[in-house]
């Protein structure tokens, strides 16, 4: 074979197997992530946790506290170099439309679980904010992934 | 001390206010969680040490939120938030504000 091939092929190499291997872990967490998901949001349907700012006026209140969820994510190497290529024509950026999601569902998922490991019946008036951590590499342009908080007020009532 | 985000305690009706107590911190993450969550960000998904390192600074944040509030004599603190934001690279502000009341 060409010795200028195989100098390509080589250097290629390494960035192409961590593209790939990269791209199977990525793809098989997050399936495995939304399968998670899934289960626990059935386990809590019929636990209200909504954004209203007040009280339905028809519950009894006994106890009221604060619970906060939250859930540091990032996209694997793979979805990061194609999220660069797709900064360069422009358009919807799914992969991270995706990661969003899965953070949001991930962080209310924790408020209903603390409100419920607190013994509350429903939570109110939940928030969610969104935070990208600053990479302390690549001079603070990298990305360590996005931080979503969810809060709310978990409320015991009378029933 | 009961904490909410809501106007006022559910439940409870304000009796006094005591004005606006805050509580935050700047943290930075070490090497050896930073090395982790490198090599994690590589696979994505959650990166379990900086959640709970977050989690332990807004703790704190509202545990200082708390004292102050204590100081002043409230029992309460109402409409609590929050807000994060990057001072410095790889170092972040948790921060946690809120209204200190005396409910009843």
């Amino acid at each position: 074979m060409n010795p200028e091939l195989v100098g390509i092929i080589s250097q290629l190499g390494f960035p192409l197997a961590l593209l790939g291997a990269t791209y199977i872990c990525g793809s098989l967490i997050e399936a495995g992530h939304y399968r998670h998901l899934r289960r626990r949001e059935k386990a809590s349907v019929g636990f209200p946790a909504i954004t209203l700012r007040s009280v339905p006026a028809s519950w009894t209140v006994l106890d009221a506290a604060l619970v906060t969820g939250s859930v540091v994510i990032s996209l694997d190497y793979f979805k990061r170099f194609l999220a660069r290529l797709r900064g360069l024509v422009g358009g919807s950026l799914k992969s991270y439309e995706t990661l969003l999601d899965r953070g949001r569902r991930e962080a209310i998922m924790r408020v209903k679980e603390a409100a419920r490991r607190r013994g509350a019946h429903a939570v109110v008036n939940i928030r969610l904010e969104t935070a990208r951590l600053a990479s302390s590499r690549r001079n603070g342009k990298g990305t360590a992934g996005v931080e979503i908080l969810a809060f709310g007020t978990a409320l015991k009532l009378a029933r | 001390m009961i904490l909410s985000n809501m106007e006022s305690v559910p439940g409870k009706t304000i009796k006094e206010f005591y004005g606006v107590v805050t509580g935050s911190t700047v943290r930075t993450k070490h090497i050896g969680r930073d090395f982790m969550a490198g090599i994690k960000n590589l696979i994505g998904g959650e990166l379990k040490g900086y959640t709970e390192l977050l989690h332990e600074a807004r703790t704190q944040a509202l545990e200082r939120m708390i004292q102050e509030a204590r100081s002043t004599g409230a029992n309460a603190v109402v409409n609590v938030r929050f807000s994060t934001s990057s001072v410095a690279q790889g170092a972040a502000e948790l921060f946690a504000y809120g209204t200190a009341v005396k409910v009843e």
